[in-house]
């Protein structure tokens, strides 16, 4: 790939280079594991390369292949046998010793398609014929049903974001993203009402802390908020607190409480912009948006300089997945939005996310290299 | 397409810049909102990474408060301890690994953590903090004279009461004795608090945990007659030689007010035929009396505030922990609005009414009338060191301005003089040593029991130290008869010392 984009791969090594080091701070023995899952990322990401060195564009043939294939992903942790509940939300597939989020592949799987789907049929969806819409209303439903059946707005808000952006890259029809961002809340308002696990969340988010003691359903105990449902969202705040300007400097955070137990659950996964933003401080946390941003700009411009609409589509979907799902957990983690247990690009410990995110470098990185090539040609 | 890509990259960018100001609110906007909430346990943890400045005496050897070392699952913890336990508790306080702090530990945390705003001091903190470095808070040395500090506790005994002493000059407190006194050590332990609570020194519950010194408020009895004389001969209504006639009662809206309900006069019920000066030697009440009567409640009360009565102490401790003195109606301070018509002033110019006062207060009638009339500003606070031995604070002796004429001081002495010689206060007497006193037994609601005073200085010719001594409930115990000898051998230890 030599005329690929320069900075996205620095930027990515950057990135996983920042969240090893954190790992391994928090604990050597994960660090470890996640080496080995980068190691078999970047084969991935190696393999994909090589294998569509020539032409990814083949890629369109199997559109709904990919749609399967993601629809499959998503829905697969409510197999019963496989599937699993984490933190309350059933994200996960076990396989032996290993624990998989097929949600990670299933979001590159699903940005193939729309990408395909959506280039292919933009003109006629331009004009809104209401038989075109078939696959795009299957999709809200899937969405809607995510939601319902695996209690994990994150990912729904993920999927269905980069659902609305691609359409709305498409169709340049405003109108249809705001029609469908209404569904979007009706459903999740409908779901909101329907699954306990979801109102939890937002009460969290809109009143962490309490003055006087509420019902706690994971003690069934009368307690505060802030020592019952939303005690990692406070905790994480008050790590991120302590950091202050500058941080406390690598190493010197406070994770533990005096007998050494973990304060934040879930910190080197869900919760590592915390431990991140205490000891690296201000000054850190922001260098390492500032860092995403670059990622963002980049991919933004791979896909302004696609030569075809499914190059464009496939980059400017990758890249928006990337953001908005940095956005989803550090948003959720900063009281922006609710939160909702999903992985930070690169940094998170996790190898489903660790692979995944190669994989959407590596799409990156081959449209790119072709529209370079292009140019230079020209 | 373009048009659109661009406009979604913006929104993209624009999510992540809301993370970048979200991040900035919460590290400095609210970081401090969130960092003082009790159940923060990051900073509950972060606390014992400081090494939290030692509490030093006078001598700058005695330790009152120091830290415990100690290795916890790879990161060193520092937790308090107080080696001399109870000796200055109310004074110096506590703070726990529950992070609720009292006294100094409270009133000077910012130094003792080293979380003060002085710029070299915060850069010198971060530095540490980056370099993963113990941060160390700053020592304080007190003005606390540790060996007076333990006789005056020892002497009092587990009895509800208090001393204090300060250097006159100065405003340097040395001694600040609360008693019942109880170990700091025990609030972190388990059922420690419960235990200190129940510590009965006739005070009431939890009393131990009150600065008896500086928050105790007690009826001053006949110590209020050194504010009335000042009154008398600064306002020039009265001199020392000015003469009474004394039946041994004072008529006070037609009624009498009999000497014998005052158990701190001395000698004969009835005097007959005495002066001022001989009234205060004797602590005769129906003299005072007539002085009330004469100079009214407005003028006592304003020669009150110029000593600092009706208006908080200045010192080192949370001002929660002092409490002004002057007169009290149902729990509640108060300055009459027209005092001349509301208050009897008979009563209050020998120190009984409504009036409370804390020893601290009478402390500073004395030193301020050992000081030539000028009310010294207390302090506990001798310097404060910084880790690298440099004097980060160091305290001036400053005053609250001038009470009374030094005309009047130098008389108001030879009276307090002739008390320790041959009134009331001779219990007080050193060999060698000339001091100045006032006794004080003020009436309680049960007969025979009463507070005992004693509030002197030495050596009268040049003042050094004032001491202010109160014990309660102390049944038949006169101010005299109980709190002088106390007095006495603590103004021995600091003019020894």
């Amino acid at each position: 790939m030599p005329l690929a984009d320069p900075y996205l791969l620095p930027i990515s090594g950057l990135l996983t280079a920042i969240g090893l080091t954190e790992i391994y701070r928090l604990g050597p023995s994960n660090a470890f594991k996640q080496g080995l899952w980068i190691v078999i990322g970047v084969g991935a990401f190696a393999v994909t390369l090589v294998a569509f060195r020539r032409d990814y564009r083949v890629l369109e043939n199997y559109k709904y292949l990919f749609g399967l294939a993601a629809v499959a992903l998503l829905f697969m942790p409510l197999l019963p046998g496989i599937g699993e509940t984490i933190n309350g939300a059933r994200l996960w597939v076990h396989a032996g010793p290993l624990q998989i989020q097929p949600g990670e592949l299933g979001k590159i799987s699903l940005i193939v398609f729309l990408a395909a789907y959506l280039r292919e049929k933009r003109e006629v969806l331009a004009q809104g014929r209401l038989k075109d819409w078939g696959p795009l209303l299957v999709i809200w439903g899937a969405a809607m049903l995510l939601l319902f059946v695996t209690d994990d707005l994150g990912s729904a808000l993920l999927y269905y974001g980069i659902f609305l952006a691609l359409l709305y890259a498409a169709t340049a029809r405003l109108s249809f993203v705001v029609v469908a961002l209404g569904l979007f809340l009706a459903g999740s308002a409908a779901v909101y009402e329907g699954t306990p696990h979801v109102r939890d969340r937002v009460t969290n988010w809109l009143h962490p802390w309490t003055t006087h003691n509420v019902f706690c359903p994971l003690s069934g105990t009368q307690t505060l908020r802030q020592e019952c449902t939303s005690y990692q969202e406070v905790q994480s705040l008050y790590s991120i607190a302590h950091g202050g300007y500058g941080g406390t400097g690598l190493g010197a955070g406070t994770f533990t409480n005096a007998q050494g137990h973990q304060l934040i659950p879930a910190l080197n996964t869900d919760f590592i912009y915390s431990a991140l933003a205490q000891e690296l401080g201000l000054a850190g946390a922001a260098a390492i948006l500032l860092v995403y941003m670059m990622f963002v700009l980049r991919g933004f411009r791979v896909a302004l300089l696609a030569g075809d609409g499914f190059s464009k589509l496939l980059a400017a979907g990758l890249t928006f997945g990337f953001a908005l799902q940095t956005f989803v957990i550090v948003g959720g983690i900063l009281r922006v939005i609710p939160l909702t247990g999903i992985t930070l690009p690169f940094v998170s410990y996790g190898g489903s996310s660790i692979v995944s995110n190669f994989l959407l470098l590596a799409g990156l990185m081959l449209v790119s290299d072709r529209s370079n090539r292009a140019i230079q040609r020209s | 397409m373009n048009k659109q890509l661009s406009k979604l990259a913006l929104v993209a960018v624009l999510l992540l810049v809301s993370l970048i100001v979200a991040t900035t609110y919460w590290q400095t906007w609210a970081a401090a909102g969130l960092q003082n909430r009790q159940d923060n346990s990051v900073e509950l943890v972060a606390q014992f990474k400081v090494a939290r400045g030692l509490i030093l005496g006078n001598n700058g050897k005695t330790v009152l408060a120091a830290n415990r070392r100690q290795r916890v699952n790879g990161q060193t913890l520092y937790f308090r301890r107080y080696p001399t336990k109870g000796l200055a508790a109310q004074t110096v306080g506590y703070s726990t690994s529950a992070r609720t702090q009292t006294g100094l530990e409270e009133s000077l945390n910012d130094y003792l953590t080293g979380a003060n705003t002085d710029l070299s001091n915060a850069i010198r903190r971060e530095l540490d903090t980056l370099g993963g470095a113990t941060v160390h808070g700053n020592n304080v040395v007190l003005t606390l004279n540790p060996a007076a500090q333990a006789l005056a506790l020892q002497q009092l005994g587990g009895r509800c009461g208090a001393v204090v002493a300060m250097n006159v000059k100065t405003g340097a407190v040395s001694v600040m004795a609360s008693s019942p006194t109880y170990d700091p050590n025990l609030v972190d332990k388990n059922g420690g608090y419960a235990k200190i609570l129940k510590i009965k020194g006739e005070c009431g519950d939890g009393s131990a945990l009150l600065n008896n010194a500086t928050a105790g408020l007690f009826t001053p009895g006949s110590t209020f007659k050194m504010v009335t004389a000042a009154a008398a001969l600064d306002s020039g209504a009265f001199t020392p030689t000015s003469t009474f006639e004394d039946p041994g009662y004072c008529t006070e809206y037609g009624k009498h007010v009999d000497n014998a309900s005052n158990p701190d006069q001395n000698g004969p019920e009835s005097y007959g035929h005495v002066t001022l000066a001989e009234g205060f030697q004797h602590s005769i009440n129906s003299v005072f009396c007539n002085v009330g009567k004469k100079i009214g409640a407005a003028t006592i009360l304003e020669y009150a505030k110029k000593f600092g009565f009706y208006s908080t102490p200045p010192l080192e401790t949370p001002a929660n922990e002092r409490a002004p003195s002057g007169l009290y109606y149902n729990g509640k301070l108060e300055y009459p609005k027209h005092p001349d018509t509301a208050v009897d002033p008979g009563r209050l110019a020998f120190g009984q009414e409504h009036l409370a006062v804390t020893p601290l207060q009478m402390l500073l009638v004395a030193s301020t009338i050992a000081n030539g009339g000028i009310v010294p500003r207390p302090y506990l606070v001798q310097r404060i060191v910084g880790p690298n031995g440099s004097t980060v604070r160091e305290t001036k002796p400053d005053t609250l301005g001038r009470a009374i004429k030094p005309e009047t001081a130098a008389e108001l002495t030879q009276m307090m003089i002739s008390v320790v010689q041959a009134g009331t206060g001779m219990a007080a007497q050193i060999p060698g040593v000339e001091v100045a006193g006032k006794t004080g037994t003020a009436e309680t609601n049960v007969n025979h029991v009463y507070t005992a005073w004693f509030v002197c200085f030495a050596p009268a010719n040049d003042p050094k130290f004032a001491v202010a001594v109160v014990l309660e409930k102390q049944l038949n115990g006169f101010g005299g008869g109980v709190a002088a000898p106390i007095a006495k051998l603590v103004l021995e230890k600091l003019l020894g010392g």
